[in-house]
């Protein structure tokens, strides 16, 4: 185990670690000893934005784990990510008490505007901060385990499960926009006080979630890269190129591909929790398909198959979201369709892949001037 | 009962008849009758009212109708100067006056040179009867048929004699059904031996709708042997009309199925046929309802004649426009994707989100307002079924689309180079069929389809720059459930999930129905994988 964890901690992978440990602590520093007019002062406004980055990363990194080392394209992983979001969400509504605008002692305001007499038997031990971490694991765990245990053991495979899994999320999102579902309908959940006593709006709360984030972006990347460097991770890299060889090979596919997809959720779930309480609502717009595809967008222009692109690709698309919705919100559309057109024809390994190749070009310098070879006679799929 | 029982015995739709039908009577021999009867309504006492009344009762000219309903609605009026009997509505500015027999315009007058002619209880009788006795003794039995019908509906006692006397002389037995069935809710309405009314419980069974439940379901709630009858029948008449029902939500169900159709037969041909993921297919539906909405605009500012063509001038454009810029989008990006299946469907997404982001740069973001043509707006009954044109229309259209898809498919040297392609690309092309060119040609002709789709959803649905998106996860449903590459399948996958979606709603509500649906998709693409209709053979295993 520890040999495993020694080969996961390449040059590469120190490097990310030492810049997120960097970010993790400059930035809330910077936010809560400088003051307000110093030119290093970060805003809490840009720690709440830069933290929601950083769940984003974590979920980027879970679809890369899927879609990069086991070649299954999920539209759904948005699901998984509102989900985990929706747990911490009732954790947060049930810690809001007596302080709603009707003041029920047990009951979310928006139950009492519904006029519900007790709380349904799914709120039940959500006011308990381990039980809603757990059930932020769990939820979108067991979805994934339920889904993919019968999606993969009937191959289904390619575009199929694309569509199904954004069926999936679709489904999701009409369910959790009806009233009586239980989980606040259209408005979703919202007005959240504080966190294990914290209050959120205050400074320190937001540098810890922020902290949190950090760490558990960190831990899932160690994760993954753990498991993509273990023999597991060699049988994954085999399914994704040839899926029917390495069943023959006598592989169970099915099984790897079930594991992968439940931890991958997992984590997508991991970072809808932190999402959440950064952001300060959750409703069912987070399960729109559009959503779901904008996070593959993320994977591929950083590059799939590489665990840093995703959390660069994630960074730098949000960034450029942020940007543009503020200065330019008609464009924002158009360019985030020409990037999706742009990244699939003119940059398929998306940036770590680009420099990577531009990298193993320049140290051999012999070879100069080949193009990007072409997939020229591929099986069809 | 009495005094309300004219304005409750006929109803808006039989004036209406009845007036179209005046127009068209013989006017100058007529006239001459009934000017002096209508004089007559000047005279102070009643008695010579009365006897007007059954003059033009026993007239049997149909104008004498509307003239009559006038009386007792109170809209005649005497002249204080010259006692001329004038019909009288009231405007901002007086009384508009009009002679009650010609309809001649008399000017406007106002309301204090008026006199409004007085009733009694024995002159609203004598109405009543005049009418029954002109409508139900009419030469035309749809007027008979209109006059029992609207009998059965006011249920009022003073008609029982004239409607035995019409009953007496009826031949049309159509007419005679109705009239037995009026006077048996009569009978029903106001109480008889019980023989009787067990005898007018049957009549009023054999209707069958929902006006006969309500006459019965009064009677059904006592104790004894008419009761029993009531109950009896209303549990007929119910389970009657549910099956009615249930046929109504196989009309919505086929209704929604044909616009899942539409939205899903050129996904057929680009998913189905050439294996092309193509996310912006909804797009393609909603560029041509856009078209629809400027060939609209257009005919409303240069030709407003041409209005009720509309569509017929759109088809064309939406087909031409929706397919050349699929074509563009095949010729820009695709072509370099084939065999990469996922990228294209991410590449598609982008060229959707460009498209919608350009229509609403363009046209705004709000639902702009496409009209419907006369011939396609309305309803029509079938039996308890009622039945919008527009969803008539598209249901037929859908059909016809995909029959000319299949000719096309079947019996041209385009179709037949298509299968080639799909079947063997390699093959196809060693046999000189340029592919590239097909491949094209085939991308053109599924978005030219997509947009034929959008014409038709203009008219059911908002055209917005969303309008694709709400479209494309069905569609995508409905291909894979159907079995990619079979237009069969998508046919039986687009009306089974239209049927289903429709007969859950009831029970389950429009979200929850639909989510059942996904749900059950889901499920049913682990049994099956490749769909209702799969492809045998080899070419499944790539």
């Amino acid at each position: 185990m520890s040999g495993l964890l020694m080969r996961s901690l390449d040059r590469y992978a120190v490097a990310f670690f030492v810049l997120l440990a960097a970010v993790a602590i400059l930035v809330p520093l910077a936010n809560l000893t400088l003051p307000a007019g110093h030119p290093l002062h970060v805003s809490t406004y840009a720690v709440a934005l830069v933290g929601k980055y950083l769940c984003y990363a974590l979920l980027a990194l879970s679809v890369d784990l899927i879609w990069g080392y086991v070649g299954i394209l999920s539209l759904g992983h948005g699901a998984f990510f509102a989900l985990g979001g929706y747990a911490m969400g009732m954790y947060l509504m049930r810690q809001i008490g007596t302080r709603g605008v009707y003041g029920h002692p047990e009951l979310p305001d928006f139950m009492v505007f519904l006029d519900w007499k007790e709380l349904p038997w799914f709120w039940h031990g959500f006011d308990q901060f381990w039980f809603a971490m757990i059930m932020v694991v769990v939820v979108p765990g067991l979805l994934a385990f339920v889904f993919g245990w019968f999606a993969f053991r009937s191959r289904v495979t390619g575009v199929y499960l694309s569509i199904i899994t954004q069926a999936l999320t679709f489904a999701l999102m009409l369910a959790f926009f009806r009233n009586n579902m239980g989980f606040g309908g259209n408005n979703g959940l919202t007005d959240f006080k504080d966190i294990l006593g914290f209050n959120l709006q205050a400074g320190t709360t937001r540098a810890g979630l922020f902290i949190a984030s950090a760490i558990a972006l960190g831990l899932g990347f160690l994760i993954c890269r753990m498991l993509v460097r273990s023999r597991i991770g060699q049988v994954l890299i085999a399914i994704r190129d040839a899926e029917s060889r390495t069943r023959f090979l006598g592989y169970r596919v099915e099984a790897y591909k079930v594991f992968v997809f439940t931890l991958s959720a997992a984590m997508a779930g991991v970072a809808g929790a932190l999402y959440v309480p950064q952001v300060g609502i959750i409703n069912p717009s987070e399960f729109a398909p559009a959503n779901s595809i904008e996070v593959v967008i993320w994977v591929a222009v950083g590059g799939r198959g590489t665990l840093f692109g995703p959390v660069i690709g994630a960074v730098l698309v949000n960034y450029a979201k942020t940007y543009f919705t503020g200065a330019l919100p008609d464009a924002w559309l158009f360019a985030l369709g020409g990037l999706f057109v742009f990244v699939t024809l003119f940059l398929p390994q998306g940036i770590v892949g680009a420099v990577r190749q531009g990298w193993g070009k320049v140290s051999r310098r012999k070879r100069s001037g080949d193009e990007p070879a072409k997939p020229a006679s591929q099986a069809a799929e | 009962m009495t005094s309300t029982g004219i304005s409750r015995l006929f109803p808006a739709v039989l004036a209406v008849i009845i007036l179209a039908l005046a127009s068209v009577a013989p006017v100058a021999a007529a006239e001459a009758d009934l000017a002096p009867l209508v004089q007559e309504f000047s005279n102070r006492k009643y008695d010579p009212k009365v006897e007007a009344i059954e003059k033009l009762g026993a007239s049997g000219d149909m104008r004498a109708v509307a003239i009559l309903k006038a009386l007792g609605n109170r809209d005649l009026y005497t002249m204080k100067s010259g006692d001329r009997v004038v019909l009288a509505r009231e405007t901002a500015d007086g009384m508009a006056i009009s002679d009650p027999v010609t309809g001649e315009d008399l000017g406007t007058v106002p309301e204090k040179a008026l006199q409004k002619i007085r009733l009694n209880n024995r002159m609203r009788r004598t109405i009543s009867a005049a009418i029954g006795t002109l409508t139900l003794m009419s030469p035309d039995a749809a007027i008979r048929g209109d006059a029992a019908e609207s009998i059965f509906l006011s249920r009022d006692d003073d008609d029982l004699e004239v409607l035995d006397a019409a009953l007496a002389k009826e031949t049309d037995p159509d007419v005679k059904l109705l009239m037995e069935q009026a006077r048996a809710a009569i009978v029903l309405e106001n109480g008889s031996p019980d023989e009787d009314l067990i005898a007018a419980i049957a009549v009023v069974k054999s209707r069958g709708d929902r006006d006969a439940l309500s006459v019965l379901t009064g009677l059904a709630n006592g104790e004894g042997p008419v009761a029993e009858a009531a109950k009896e029948a209303v549990t007929g008449i119910e389970n009657r009309l549910e099956l009615w029902g249930a046929a109504q939500n196989v009309f919505y169900g086929l209704s929604l199925g044909s616009v899942l159709l539409l939205a899903a037969i050129g996904l057929a041909i680009t998913f189905g046929v050439m294996g092309v993921i193509n996310m912006a297919h909804g797009e393609m539906i909603m560029i041509g309802a856009y078209v629809t909405f400027m060939v609209q605009e257009l005919i409303r500012t240069s030709a407003p004649w041409l209005f009720d063509y509309s569509l017929f001038i759109a088809l064309p454009l939406a087909f031409l426009i929706a397919g050349l810029i699929g074509m563009a989008i095949e010729h820009g990006v695709i072509r370099f994707l084939y065999g990469r299946p996922l990228e294209t469907l991410l590449a598609t997404w982008g060229i959707s989100l460009i498209l919608q982001q350009a229509v609403r740069t363009i046209f705004g973001p709000t639902n702009r307002e496409v009209g419907t043509p006369d011939w396609m707006s309305g309803f029509f009954k079938l039996g308890e079924l009622t039945l919008t044109y527009n969803r008539v229309y598209i249901l037929f259209f859908s059909f016809a689309v995909l029959a000319l898809l299949m000719l096309v498919m079947r019996y041209t040297a385009f179709g037949l180079q298509m299968r080639a392609v799909t079947q063997n690309r390699p093959m196809a092309g060693s046999m000189g069929i340029r592919t590239g060119w097909v491949d094209k040609l085939t991308f053109g002709l599924g978005s030219g389809i997509a947009g034929i789709a959008g014409v038709a959803l203009s008219q059911i649905d908002n055209v917005s720059p969303n309008l694709g998106q709400s479209y494309i996860i069905d569609s995508f449903m409905v291909v894979v459930f159907g079995g990619v590459g079979n237009l069969w399948g998508t046919l039986v996958g687009a009306m089974t999930l239209g049927v289903a979606n429709k007969f859950l709603e009831p029970y389950a509500g429009a979200v929850l129905a639909k989510i059942f649906v996904l749900v059950f998709i889901i499920l049913f693409i682990q049994k099956r994988p490749r769909g209702l209709f799969a492809l045998k053979g080899r070419a499944v295993e790539q």
